[in-house]
């Protein structure tokens, strides 16, 4: 086998376009990326010192686990030193568009500061009472809607949150710690909604929702009385006036009424609110790579046909079936090797692109960095395979590179640019087709909390990075098989 | 002429492959225009789709097939060495490519014209039950209309130019495994780019130059006033392309040994 692998090294080293397509292939990856991500930008418009409008570069803030996280919301609140309680009973959760994940409640958070700890009771519009903590915890309290007491208590860096329908039984919903939770800490009441979905990809119009509270009481060290913020990070929700809906709060005899737009959840692609730029735009230039490994994949076998060489490599190697595995192993090591360097270079590049355009991008640890390159050049590896066993059964380019295209490259192109392809028919292309190994590119979770469409576009995909890649190996060994055994039978 | 005309047409006709290739194209057209007719559902308060462009959906997959057809019309004699006969016997390389033009048009459009007019029969007959109705701003799918009659016309003659710029580029490259690459590199590629470039006029820019985007644009219904190219212009790009291709081939045919 040794010999086997060497002569097809031999073979392959030596055919000039051969080479050339093998640098190519990273070449095309690391440019597209790196053309897409220098053309997009984000940011948004504000007046300056002299009133004159200057652009700034779009920004999240990043929540205690370091996650990019969305924070906007009013905060009626006081402070807290040591330990202490919050009690409501909610007397009603409103909106124009009540959003299912519109959420109104109780809140105890280290800083009135976009990102910083927090652990909140709330109901939402749609999915009944919840204790959320630290932005991408969620545990279901109990369903239905207003009216509901919460209460929150805090002990160290505890914060354990209660439900109540009759404001005698209580039940505890859960107990989230926050790392680092200063002594003093602002309690109080908050509102938010996320914005209402118009198209998949014309972003959201914002809607507010309004918490009505009453039999309001708090124990433990509180002091400075009851004040209003905006939480936003820059550049803050629209004004009133400018047509935006209006935040705020008002003291009543009973209670409170609060109003205010923006969610408190994790920044995910996709949203309305969310801002952050998914890793896998890095590798935008992926297919274009993808399309020149599965022609090199297919002529290098089909060349062997054309030239009537096919029938020396048999001849001197009567084991066919192992003359194309060889073939498999000597192209999918080169083309791993190849697209790893490509996509290694890739990501820096174009994420370096993306910031100087405003982009704000999901934190990439090194773990991830290397899973995402690496795992990225198996892909490439496997559509080269996938090229080679077609060609090896067509034993035509023409037929094994248009397959391979339309197997690997069509159902990605109809997933993320077919304008009104059906959300469960791109979800079944993207489990059925190699491009479901692409999943290796997804870094950030789906969050069921949070109200997003999901799609390949947004770096989103319906398998898992390793189900993904179950996929695609099963086309790829599943093509070698059928070509190996329809080597043994034809003539060469 | 008519002797070119008369030899590539036996040579098509003759060839097993033809006849499944255009049968091809109008199977790989079908299921996936219904299937994507079958899914919409476009609720009361509106929906940003063109149910024209989502009837003919199918075409993204039918083309493929057509290319195909576009670069085995010259890669196939390379392959076999007949090109060597071919030049032989007529030595006006450029009729020829002609010729082959001339003929893979004609083979092709009657496969444009059955997947182009089956697919609009289909959503003409679903997608108004699914919210696409005049009442909601869209144009009536029947194909009377002048809207539908020019969506209709300029699909088949889209395929016809995809087939054309196969032809092109494959006459250039000679190898039909890198030219059936490049030809779907250059459909496909630009269009994923472009739903990745978060840049509007960048992206309009791209729509207007990529052939597949560009070509497309016959199909639009909805504000066609607002689109990055009017619907024949866009087709114009296309024929652009195409020419281009045959030209750049052509020059090269000439030039060089067969």
């Amino acid at each position: 086998m040794i010999s086997l692998l060497r002569s097809e090294w031999a073979k392959f080293r030596s055919v000039r376009g051969w080479m050339i397509g093998i640098i190519l292939a990273p070449l095309v990856t690391i440019g597209f990326g790196a053309l897409t991500g220098s053309a997009s930008q984000c940011g948004y418009m504000y007046p300056g010192p002299d009133g004159q409008m200057i652009s700034g570069p779009c920004t999240a803030p990043k929540g205690p686990g370091g996650e990019l996280v969305q924070d906007q919301f009013y905060f009626v609140h006081q402070t807290l030193t040591g330990s202490g309680s919050i009690t409501v009973r909610m007397t009603g959760l409103t909106s124009s568009d009540l959003q299912p994940w519109a959420k109104s409640g109780i809140i105890i958070k280290a800083y009135a500061v976009p990102g910083s700890a927090y652990a909140a009771m709330m109901l939402t519009g749609a999915h009944g009472a919840r204790f959320e903590w630290n932005y991408v915890d969620d545990v279901a309290g109990l369903p239905g809607s207003a009216p509901r007491w919460l209460r929150l208590t805090r002990t160290g860096d505890a914060v354990t949150g209660y439900d109540s329908a009759d404001g005698a039984h209580w039940t505890e919903v859960g107990t989230g710690t926050l790392a680092g939770l200063p002594s003093s800490v602002q309690v109080g009441m908050f509102a938010a909604t996320p914005g209402v979905r118009q198209t998949v990809r014309a972003g959201d119009a914002a809607v507010n929702a309004t918490g009505t509270f009453g039999n309001v009481s708090l124990t433990g060290n509180v002091r400075g009385g009851w004040k209003g913020t905006t939480v936003s990070p820059p550049p803050g929700p629209p004004p009133a006036q400018d047509g935006g809906p209006s935040t705020g709060f008002q003291q009543t005899a009973t209670g409170f009424t609060v109003t205010g737009i923006g969610d408190i959840a994790p920044d995910l692609p996709g949203t309305g609110g969310g801002l952050s730029t998914p890793i896998s735009r890095t590798l935008d230039g992926t297919f274009a790579g993808l399309i020149v490994v599965i022609v090199l994949g297919a002529i290098y076998i089909t060349a062997e046909y054309r030239r009537g060489m096919i029938r020396t490599t048999f001849a001197a190697t009567p084991a066919r079936g192992r003359v194309v595995v060889a073939k498999a192993v000597v192209l999918g090591a080169v083309t791993f090797v190849a697209a790893a360097i490509g996509c290694a270079l890739a990501i820096p590049i174009a994420s370096h692109e993306l910031r100087a355009g405003g982009n704000v991008i999901t934190p990439l640890s090194t773990v991830t960095y290397l899973r995402v390159a690496a795992g990225t050049a198996l892909v490439f590896a496997g559509a080269a395979i996938l090229g080679l066993a077609l060609g090896a059964l067509f034993r035509r380019g023409v037929a094994a590179v248009t397959t391979g295209i339309v197997v690997v490259v069509v159902p990605y192109f109809l997933a993320v640019a077919s304008p009104g392809l059906p959300t469960t028919l791109s979800d079944w292309l993207m489990r059925v087709f190699p491009a479901a190994a692409l999943a290796v590119q997804q870094t950030v979770p789906v969050y069921p909390q949070v109200s997003d469409t999901y799609q390949a576009f947004e770096g989103f995909f319906p398998l898992t990075a390793l189900a993904g890649f179950a996929v695609l190996t099963a086309w790829a060994a599943g093509a070698l098989w059928l070509a190996t055994w329809q080597l043994k039978r034809a003539d060469a | 002429m008519s002797a070119f005309l008369r030899a590539e047409w036996t040579k098509a006709r003759t060839l097993a492959g033809t006849f499944w290739l255009l049968a091809g194209a109008v199977a790989a057209t079908l299921p996936l225009s219904v299937a994507v007719a079958a899914g919409q559902n476009c609720p009361p308060s509106g929906c940003a789709t063109d149910p024209a462009k989502l009837s003919l959906t199918g075409l993204y997959l039918g083309q493929t097939v057509v290319a195909v057809l576009g670069v085995l019309a010259i890669s196939g004699e390379y392959a076999a060495d007949m090109n060597i006969v071919t030049f032989a016997a007529m030595p006006k390389r450029a009729r020829v490519l002609g010729a082959k033009a001339a003929v893979l048009a004609a083979l092709v459009l009657p496969a444009a014209v059955v997947s182009v007019l089956a697919s609009l029969v289909f959503g003409a007959a679903m997608l108004p039950g699914r919210g696409f109705t005049p009442s909601h701003g869209f144009v009536s799918l029947s194909l009377g209309s002048a809207t539908m009659l020019r969506v209709a016309v300029g699909s088949m003659l889209y395929l016809a130019l995809i087939g054309l710029l196969s032809l092109g580029i494959a006459t250039v490259v000679r190898d039909a495994a890198v030219a059936i690459g490049l030809v779907l590199a250059l459909l496909f590629v630009f269009p994923i780019l472009v739903a990745f470039i978060h840049n509007a006029p960048l992206q309009r820019h791209l729509e207007q130059i990529a052939p597949m985007l560009a070509g497309m644009a016959v199909q639009e219904t909805v504000n066609v006033a607002s689109q990055p190219l009017g619907p024949w212009a866009g087709l114009g790009v296309l024929a652009l392309w195409a020419a281009g291709a045959l030209l750049l081939g052509c020059f090269v045919l000439v030039r060089r040994d067969a």
